[in-house]
């Protein structure tokens, strides 16, 4: 039924040509956020098993097969923040990081899949502030931004005061998007307006840098609390809200992620503004980016397949998709070390 | 090079198209034709009919049309193998159900697919639900079977099942039909519906190389002809059917008297009830599960849509976003939400009652569609009660959405059915949801969920909807009968009334015996009154009940539904409250019953055993209760025994305070309210039992007592809409009466020939009568934060 004849003729014109991107003039208003409201999320029922339920029935009432499977595999590389957030990152770590940004996949599948001399890199490199520098000296000229975690990463615990400072140092730096996180304290004791202030003067801080407000849903337990969060900090200002830093005990799930994605359309129908969703942590494999957009597509729409509203947090998701493509392309299943390294 | 990119624009998921080519070959072999499964082995392909693929309109198959003479064959390698199948112990069996279900599980894509040809239901259902639930549940049984002797003591086999089922879930309902059927060591003849009949040729195939022994497992394809012949056989000793109502009712009719267990599940309207606090993107996929699953082609689909007026707009507007992303077409597809209607008959049937809804103000909402055999997701609002599809059962993608105001609003209109076989709730309050569910008519209630099954949980209806459970304990209690009993003698038939005068009495002085309606003493309608003879001379006289009297009687009983909701506790005092009372007139019952020509002993025993019954069922009343299913995780699945209604009770002629108490009891020890006919020639035990009930505490109308001609009374009692269960003890022809006269709102009977059961001994009480006072409604509560 989706699948007509339409296709054929739009895709005609778009034939080589890779949808927008965020170099591209974004086609929607930036969230402004509103007063806070509470009435938009106070008293609204989510059932967890009902969503579980939902969430599981995604993947098994969608397959995305052969040249489809290597169209989305190709997308989400697009919509990668491609990550490293680790103790021991270095200099030289994060410009191998940045290669394969702007490289995300070898010239040769490129030319297999059709795709020859078409700009294909990920949505972002994704780092901590103090390589920020780093990260934006290797990627010059490629167009790709440099996304920064701040506010106390991952715990986000840190004095407010230091954790503004922290987002206004990494804009310094050349960070286009800040990563922050939202005081889980604040959240569980329902202290929404405290909340939103923080999340409202973190939102100041970034200036035209886009903000990705980070939930760590793992800690906040229940879908009740995820939806309302997302609703503070979207009212707030967030540019994306984000589900996890990778650092909880439960990263990225499905069912979080459909509570987030619901509540990010509600708050689009009180308000205009379309909100970018960012599921991070956890997702490692070809078959889970197939997974979340499905998500996307079935919740929301072909628009929330593009990286100005849509991303993946993840490092070694990428290594899988590339196999996947190889394989596509070979009909042979592929092996690691076939593919360069981040 | 595979070019991509023109995919990159839209991103279309594309066809994923299921590799149907070991099952188009399998069709290939047997092109000649199916025979029927009959003692182990496939017969010659007979006269056959065309089976085809709905969603091409292919003939894929020709399967052979069962003559008499193919289910007398089957019957009779039924019945040859009954005694060895049942001799078997529960782990020989155990091992054979074990083996059907490994094998399925082993070709678990092969039934898939097969499934989805021949039925038109998407891939990813025949292989995501149905094949599985066919697998769980023959493991389920393989267990039953393993522990028969221990759970179910002094049960044996009914005997040679006949069985019938329908298009919906070929392979399932095959499934729910012959894995407790065989577990409990019935062996079975099964007709798969016309329209699909290949799952169960190929489960033959299986049951075949899993050597399963010959004639355990019989199937004979055909139309309602061969299904009639095989309800309808002399051999057979229990008839199992699932479909619809009206086929249900012939059914009943055309067994009536026969002697055969009877068990149905048929139709339903089921409600979906979305409460303003519920979480309403949950209850909007709720309703793609419950309505848009398997073509809406589902007996408890939530089909009619209750949604409070508060969220209602909303509620609209998110259920029809989310329809425009189902996806209609190719069963094959693994994208597919919603594929073929089983055949055309069936996709005009849905396009005749949706035009006839929209000529009566129905607003149509729908998405696009296929051409050929396929119906689009449809949303019908502005739908009220008196539309027509509010009351018929359509079996289609078609859900009506109609508002309510209140709780009370909500139960009025859930409840507003003649089915009644399953309903779900969505609200975040438990108080509410538990509330709504023991209010609601229905036997199976979801909350917060739909549509969920299990094997280990019970599964049939309410009403009209049919009787007996499938699945769990319950399920197998309705393949089991106890152990023979040795049977007594029939009592001869009472004889013509005499309400004429002129017959002298005996009594000192004159007693006036009356009917006991809505707990006042009421003199017959027809003003006349009958002859009650004792051993050499008439002892007195009693009201000759009619028609109107039973009417009364029955208004009375169901106004005291009151009764129903007391707790055990009360219903256990009232109870042993009838016993002191009985006790104290101990003396006088005896002597009453030595007028009728009791010796001394015989009848002081008569009483003292009516006293310990009033003890046992006071006892039993806050002790007979149900059980939580062993289901899913994160769930709990109660199993809830509830009364039926009213039931109508006509007693056996002799023990005639017995027969009355033995039966009365345990129908009000559960909480229903009885209209019970007496003995008919020994009434007065009965009108003096009603001073008793007023000393008692019994509510008004929990108990009326109609005296008078039982064959005419319990014709009225048994064809009276408002009655639920119907309780006869008398002639065979009576029990053949009462069974066709069932037929009207489909009431549970139970009908057997007085004298048969002697009610002074063991057999006389016991859990089996509480069961028959009882349906078990079964609560699905998924929980989790």
């Amino acid at each position: 039924m989706t699948v007509d004849a339409r296709q054929g003729a739009t895709t005609m014109q778009a034939a080589h040509q890779v949808p927008a991107t965020t170099e591209t003039a974004h086609a929607f208003n930036r969230n402004a956020g509103c007063p806070l409201d509470v009435s938009m999320f106070d008293g609204h029922a989510v059932n967890l098993s009902a969503t579980e339920r939902r969430a599981a029935s995604l993947t098994t009432r969608r397959s995305v097969k052969k040249a489809h499977q290597a169209a989305w595999l190709v997308n989400a590389i697009r919509m990668i923040d491609l990550t490293t957030l680790a103790g021991d990152d270095t200099r030289e770590r994060v410009r191998r990081l940045c290669a394969k940004a702007a490289q995300p996949l070898s010239p040769q599948l490129k030319t297999a899949i059709g795709m020859e001399g078409m700009r294909l890199t990920t949505g972002a490199v994704c780092v901590y502030p103090t390589m920020v520098r780093h990260a934006v000296e290797a990627l010059a000229g490629t167009g790709i931004p440099v996304a920064s975690v701040a506010t106390g990463f991952p715990a986000g615990l840190t004095p407010l005061n230091l954790r503004l400072a922290e987002i206004r140092y990494a804009v310094e730096e050349g960070a286009e998007e800040i990563d922050i996180v939202i005081s889980r304290e604040l959240a569980l004791k329902e202290n929404w307006s405290e909340l939103y202030d923080e999340i409202a003067a973190m939102r100041e801080a970034c200036g035209p840098a886009h903000m990705k407000a980070i939930l760590a849903t793992g800690e906040l337990r229940t879908l009740r609390n995820v939806y309302a969060a997302s609703m503070v900090a979207m009212q707030a200002g967030a540019d994306f809200i984000k589900t996890s830093t990778g650092k909880e005990g439960v990263n990225a799930t499905l069912p979080v992620s459909l509570t987030m994605v619901r509540a990010l359309r509600d708050y689009g129908a009180e308000t205009g503004f379309k909100i970018g969703f960012k599921p991070a942590g956890g997702i490692k494999s070809a078959k889970e980016a197939i997974a979340w957009q499905i998500l996307m597509k079935e919740e929301m729409g072909r628009d929330w397949l593009n990286p100005d509203l849509f991303r993946f947090g993840a490092s070694s998701m990428l290594g899988d998709i590339e196999r996947q493509i190889e394989h596509f392309v070979t009909g042979r299943y592929s092996a690691a070390n076939r593919h360069a390294t981040a | 090079m595979t070019d991509i990119t023109p995919l990159l624009s839209d991103l279309d998921y594309g066809t994923a198209p299921e590799d149907a080519s070991i099952v188009r070959k399998w069709l290939d072999a047997h092109k000649a034709g199916f025979g029927h499964f009959i003692d182990g082995a496939f017969t010659p392909v007979g006269e056959t009919f065309a089976v085809t693929d709905p969603a091409t309109g292919d003939v894929i198959a020709h399967v052979t049309q069962g003559t008499s003479a193919d289910v007398d064959k089957a019957v009779a390698a039924a019945n040859k193998a009954q005694p060895k199948w049942a001799k078997l112990s529960g782990h020989e069996r155990a091992k054979h159900l074990y083996a059907l279900a490994r094998h399925i599980q082993q070709h678990a894509r092969f039934l898939s697919v097969l499934e989805t040809i021949d039925n038109g239901k998407p891939i990813r259902e025949s292989r995501d639900i149905d094949i599985p639930l066919v697998a769980r549940h023959f493991y389920h049984h393989a267990g039953w079977a393993e522990i028969l002797a221990d759970e179910f003591p002094n049960m044996d086999a009914v005997g040679v099942c006949g069985q019938v089922i329908p298009w919906n879930f070929p392979l399932l309902m095959l499934a729910w039909k012959i894995a407790p059927a065989l577990a409990a060591g019935n062996t079975v003849v099964l007709k798969p519906a016309e329209y699909t009949p290949l799952t169960a040729l190929a489960f033959a195939q299986i049951a075949a190389e899993c050597g399963l022994p010959k004639g355990v497992l019989n199937i004979v394809t055909g139309d309602g002809a061969t299904g009639a012949a095989i309800v309808g056989h002399k051999d057979i000793q229990k008839v199992a059917f699932t479909g619809s109502t009206e086929v249900g009712r012939i059914i009943r009719d055309q067994i009536a008297g026969s002697g055969k267990a009877l068990t149905l599940e048929l139709g339903g309207k089921s409600p979906f009830i979305v409460f303003a606090d519920a979480d309403l993107d949950a209850a909007v996929e709720g309703v793609v599960d419950a309505i848009w699953f398997n073509q809406g082609q589902v007996c408890c689909a939530g089909s009619r849509i209750l949604v409070a007026e508060a969220v209602a707009p909303r509620f609209t507007a998110l259920l029809k976003t989310r329809m425009a992303k189902l996806r209609v077409g190719d069963p094959l597809d693994k994208n597919t939400d919603v594929g073929a209607i089983v055949h055309p008959v069936q996709a005009d049937r849905i396009r005749d009652l949706v035009q006839m809804g929209q000529d009566a103000g129905a607003v149509l909402h729908q998405i696009a569609a296929p051409q050929g055999c396929f119906y689009p997701p449809t949303l019908a609002t502005d739908v009220e009660p008196a539309s027509i599809l509010w009351e018929e059962e359509i079996f289609g993608p078609v859900v009506t959405l109609t508002t309510f105001r209140t709780v009370d609003d909500a139960i009025a209109l859930a409840n507003n059915t003649r089915y009644g076989l399953a309903a779900s709730i969505w609200s975040e309050n438990i108080n509410l949801c538990l509330d709504i569910t023991s209010k609601v008519k229905a036997g199976v209630v979801w909350i917060n969920a739909t549509n969920i099954f299990d094997a280990a949980a019970g599964f049939g209806g309410y009403r009209e909807s049919g009787f007996g459970r499938e699945g769990g304990r319950e399920g197998m209690l309705s393949y089991l009968k106890p152990a023979s009993v040795k049977s007594g003698k029939a009592e001869p038939a009472p004889a013509a009334l005499d309400a004429a005068v002129g017959l002298s009495t005996t009594a000192e002085i004159d007693r006036t015996a009356k009917l006991y309606i809505g707990g006042k003493q009421a003199r017959p309608d027809s003003g006349y009154s009958y002859t009650v003879s004792g051993p050499k001379s008439p002892v007195g006289l009693a009201p000759l009940g009619s028609r109107k009297d039973i009417r009364n009687a029955v208004e009375a009983a169901a106004k005291a539904s009151g009764w129903g909701k007391a707790t055990g506790h009360n219903r256990a005092q009232v109870l042993y409250y009838i016993g002191e009372n009985l006790s104290a007139r101990a003396g006088e019952f005896a002597d009453r019953l030595q007028s009728f020509g009791a010796n001394k002993g015989t009848a002081q025993a008569e009483v003292e055993a009516a006293i310990r019954r009033c003890f046992w069922y006071a006892a039993q009343a806050d002790k007979f209760d149900g059980a939580v299913h062993s289901t899913q995780s994160r769930m709990v699945t109660l199993a809830m025994n509830e009364p039926l209604g009213v039931i109508g009770i006509a007693c056996p002629d002799r023990h005639p305070l017995l027969g009355f108490i033995s039966t009365v009891l345990p129908a009000i020890a559960t909480g229903n309210a009885v209209v019970a006919v007496p003995s008919q020639t020994q009434p007065l035990v009965a009108t003096d039992f009603y001073q008793i009930l007023e000393t008692s505490d019994v509510p008004a109308g929990v108990v009326n007592i109609v005296t008078g001609p039982r064959e005419e009374l319990s014709k009225t009692l048994a064809q009276h809409d408002e009655v639920a269960a119907m309780w006869y003890f008398g002639t065979a022809d009576g029990c053949a009466m009462v069974e066709k006269a069932s037929t009207g709102n489909l009431k549970q009977t139970w009908t057997e020939v007085a004298g048969t059961r002697d009610f002074a001994s063991p057999a006389g009480q016991g859990r089996k009568f509480l069961a028959r006072a009882t349906q078990v409604k079964n609560i699905w509560v998924p929980y989790g934060e």
